[in-house]
């Protein structure tokens, strides 16, 4: 087990990703944040908290749960679905996915499916708090908190204060490896 | 959870597991695409040997908007009518290819039955007078809808309660979700043994109205012999008819609901039925959302993995 990032570190990087899709979208107006169920929810509200301190306006934020849109369910343990909150109108806006860990890209995959029943933005751009790397699939981030090399048997666990108690970014072996 | 034939031994969490999914399969129909991948590929064969207009339809709706196809069984039409028998018809569809069979049956057990024969899930559409949990649950979520939660809620079941799998699957989904039944009915429309169903009894609707939150009016059930046990639908309509004066007397938060198919001017009164506190069609858009949840549940995970 290592501690790769403590409360600090998940706090400065989520500024810094918030002055970062300010920059690359020129201000707040059209942009939707939407958090990946489960804990791209808690890190998009962030976000937006900070970036309506920077702007002084708020920004358009929801949640997305990509549980009806996996490609291999299958294979996964069941959960219960999390909320798909849309707060407005997509046409036309900036989408920004923000999830916790980018990994193989699958999940990405499915929400960008999500996204396309849900309306017709103008761009997607992806935020993740880690990339630990290994993506099967042609997707890459817009926004990265930090880049985590690790293995297929490592386990990347993001916890936040907001469902867990505490923010940290850990690695461990993976139980059943 | 491998097949879905029962409300009789869910908890509440289990419950409201399912209806939480729901309330998400709710938000699915109310988008401008309102469809999910999540069963691409998959085969619902609905299997119902007694008629069904609402459930069926339902059913099938739900498999096409989570992109399952769907296969369908008339009885009438069918080679049962030649003599051929309950588990080679099942045997036979299902070698064609389905992933799950949604059967309805007159006979009591027969959805437990095939869930024998067959190595995939089954889902209870209506078994004689015994079970129908897929329309608890959409009554359920009904009322979770309107008033937030089932804890506490005074819910009064009347009518034809001995025919009923309505009434029985109900009366456990309500009271496994915190709220106190009432079966109303004449004691000729009761079970032999009340007992059986987790609620009180009362032979008088005026008697138990003025405190009720909900009003469940049940269907008279001709072809159950319901109509044999009293002495005329007049009369019926007398002591346990939902009409406009009684509805006049209700609690003003109190909804009134039923499952269709309506006898209207029997049961509930015209006027009563398109009441904006009569949620019947609410209880119809709901059905399909719940079914939506169970098949998902059923089929959206490890079980055939």
């Amino acid at each position: 087990m290592a501690n790769v990032m403590d409360a600090a570190d998940v706090d400065r990087a989520v500024r810094r990703i918030a002055h970062e899709v300010l920059e690359k979208n020129r201000g707040s107006d059209d942009i939707v944040l939407l958090g990946i169920q489960t804990r791209g929810v808690p890190l998009a509200e962030r976000l937006a908290a900070v970036i309506e301190e920077i702007e002084g306006e708020p920004v358009a934020c929801g949640s997305l749960d990509i549980g009806m849109y996996r490609d291999d369910l299958d294979r996964r343990p069941k959960r219960p679905l999390g909320a798909t909150d849309v707060p407005v109108r997509l046409d036309g806006r900036t989408v920004v996915l923000v999830d916790d860990v980018l990994y193989t890209g699958r999940t990405i995959r499915a929400a960008l499916d999500a996204l396309a029943d849900l309306g017709r933005p103008n761009r997607v751009q992806l935020a993740a708090l880690v990339d630990r790397g290994h993506r099967e699939l042609p997707i890459r981030p817009d926004y990265v908190g930090k880049n985590v090399p690790t293995s297929h048997t490592e386990r990347v666990t993001v916890r936040l204060i907001e469902r867990d108690g505490e923010d940290a970014v850990i690695i461990g072996a993976r139980e059943s490896a | 959870m491998n097949h879905f034939l029962t409300i009789e031994g869910l908890s509440k969490e289990d419950l409201d597991g399912l209806l939480d999914d729901a309330d998400e399969f709710v938000e699915v129909l109310h988008r401008p695409i309102p469809k999910v991948p999540a069963l691409r590929g998959k085969t619902v064969a609905t299997m119902f040997f007694e008629a069904s207009t609402r459930t069926k339809m339902s059913f099938e709706k739900a498999a096409k908007a989570l992109s399952a196809d769907t296969m369908s069984f008339s009885p009438g039409t069918s080679s049962l009518s030649k003599g051929e028998s309950l588990k080679d018809t099942v045997l036979t569809i299902k070698a064609m290819g389905t992933d799950a069979m949604v059967v309805r049956h007159q006979s009591t057990g027969a959805p437990w039955r095939i869930a024998e024969w067959i190595d995939q899930p089954v889902l209870n559409g209506g078994d004689g007078a015994h079970q129908h949990p897929t329309q608890a649950l959409l009554d359920s979520l009904t009322i979770r809808q309107h008033f937030g939660s089932l804890d506490g809620l005074k819910i009064g079941i009347v009518g034809d309660i001995r025919h009923s799998r309505v009434a029985r699957s109900d009366a456990q989904a309500f009271s496994a979700l915190g709220a106190d039944v009432t079966m109303v009915a004449p004691r000729t429309l009761l079970p032999v043994d009340p007992s059986v169903f987790p609620a009180e009894v009362s032979e008088n609707l005026d008697d138990v109205l003025g405190g009720l939150d909900v009003v469940y009016v049940l269907r008279v059930q001709a072809e159950r012999g319901g109509a044999s046990v009293f002495p005329s639908l007049p009369e019926y309509t007398a002591r346990y008819g939902v009409t406009k004066e009684r509805f006049a007397r209700l609690n003003p938060d109190a909804i009134v609901l039923h499952p269709g198919p309506m006898n209207r001017g029997v049961e509930i009164e015209g006027a009563v039925a398109d009441d904006p506190r009569a949620l019947i069609l609410d209880q119809v858009f709901n059905g399909v959302a719940v079914r939506m949840a169970v098949l998902f549940r059923l089929l959206g995970g490890e079980h055939d993995g």
